[in-house]
């Protein structure tokens, strides 16, 4: 088996294979951590409406060090700019954009999705510690399409990509495509289909590494 | 002549006692009114109840009130930080109670109880455990959530303009959770950084109307 030498694609490489797939035009939801990044990776002349679930359509770049305005944060509460043509709205009208379709795409991180589309991303389920969920659940159930973005493997090698999720569940169904540093895999009917390999890894090796069956084009 | 404009905090806190139940605006440390915070930890109160987005973050008064086991029970979406709060803290020893809510449906439950709509039911969360023990029902071929009205006796929110009716404006990211909030408390109090003459903010402006606001304080900080 060749898995151990396969490096696979950087976070920010998964990133950017995320972002070109993003036309424009669309109203996009970048979850907290990774999928974050995938704003650096959207050429400025492609026009796309980020939206930030605290009540900002037209998220820009990340202002540079001493130009931080106060007022100003996204979901994951680090300072941010607005671009020209954005918009605020409050917490009913930025979640009425989420759970009413109207966003385009959200794209999230994740603990497992399952080849059914189920996803969980919000709770370990560990005694004592205080589960947090935040707007994951509007957006798992209410944008027009859910991406993943996350590590094709936990830390310690098992598989993200399974048959049914153990950890309880963010959204049942709902997630399309999961971008990871092994592959760009669908969600369809049929279960995980494999649309991508990086670079060095085959089918096989995508495979040996996800808990369900992988489909072939 | 309507003068909702109080001279100092105390005034505009008095009448909040043991055991109220108190919306607390913001986003983050964006929007929630400090001062205000800060100066409820000083008035040694016990068995709260705090309706607020965060509850767990290192910024503000709620984690002192939490530390000072002012605050019984939290209804919020994301009690967590980065690092450890004192919030974890009371939790993992089972000293404050928690009801978890997904953020949109907390502003959905927060807006209906100010617009007069008892319940509703709302696809966020079917089949997950924050749906159990709830009524569900299939609508439209979907799996719905029936989720009740949230009010409180009062709301702490933070505004950036104010006139002498309560009209408010907020400022970028900090209007969040505060117009539903002032919507849905039975007095609502907020502090502002700008005070206006009454006709001087635009009507077209005006975010949150004065008939949803009692008092008003002016912070000394203008950031």
């Amino acid at each position: 088996m060749s898995e151990t030498r396969i490096k696979g694609w950087s976070r920010t490489e998964m990133a950017a294979r995320a972002a070109a797939d993003i036309p424009e035009g669309w109203a996009v939801n970048l979850g907290i951590g990774l999928p974050t990044l995938i704003a650096n990776y959207v050429p400025a002349e492609r026009e796309v409406m980020f939206h930030s679930e605290n009540g900002v359509l037209g998220v820009g770049p990340a202002p540079d060090a001493g130009a931080e305005d106060i007022w100003l944060i996204n979901a994951g509460k680090q300072p941010i700019t607005l671009r020209p043509g954005a918009s605020i709205v409050g917490q009913a009208d930025s979640f009425g954009i989420i759970r009413g379709g109207h966003l385009d795409l959200c794209v999230l991180g994740g603990y497992e999705v399952a080849a059914n589309g189920d996803l969980a991303n919000w709770s370990t389920g560990k005694p004592g510690e205080a589960p947090a969920v935040g707007g994951a659940m509007d957006l798992g159930a209410g944008a027009k399409r859910v991406w993943v973005l996350m590590e094709h493997t936990t830390r310690d090698g098992r598989p993200k990509l399974v048959e049914r999720c153990a950890y309880p569940l963010t959204a049942l169904g709902s997630v399309t495509r999961i971008y990871t540093d092994l592959a760009v895999i669908d969600v369809t009917k049929q279960g995980f289909l494999l649309r991508d390999c990086a670079p060095g890894a085959s089918h096989a090796d995508v495979q040996v590494k996800t808990g369900a069956t992988l489909h072939r084009q | 002549m309507i003068d909702k404009f109080v001279p100092d905090i105390d005034a505009a806190l008095e009448g909040i006692g043991d055991g109220a139940t108190i919306m607390v605006g913001g986003f983050g440390a964006v929007g929630q009114p400090h001062a205000l915070v800060d100066a409820l930890g000083e008035r040694g109160l016990r068995d709260l109840t705090i309706i607020a987005n965060n509850a767990g973050g290192d910024f503000g008064g709620l984690p002192k009130l939490i530390a000072q086991g002012a605050i019984r029970k939290v209804i919020c979406s994301y009690p967590r930080a980065s690092g450890k709060t004192a919030f974890d803290a009371l939790y993992a020893q089972d000293r404050i109670e928690l009801e978890l809510v997904p953020q949109g449906t907390l502003a959905e439950r927060i807006r209906a109880a100010g617009a007069g709509i008892p319940a509703f039911f709302t696809p966020t969360g079917a089949g997950t455990q924050l749906a159990e023990g709830k009524e569900i029902r299939i609508i439209n071929g979907r799996p719905c959530i029936l989720e009740t009205a949230l009010a409180a006796e009062f709301a702490l929110i933070e505004a950036w303009e104010a006139d002498r009716w309560g009209n408010l404006t907020y400022r970028r990211t900090g209007r969040n959770f505060n117009p539903l909030m002032a919507s849905a408390a039975t007095l609502t109090i907020a502090l502002a950084h700008r005070k206006r003459e009454l006709g001087a903010i635009d009507p077209d402006a005006v975010i949150t109307p004065g008939l949803f606001v009692d008092r008003i304080f002016i912070a000394e900080t203008t950031s």
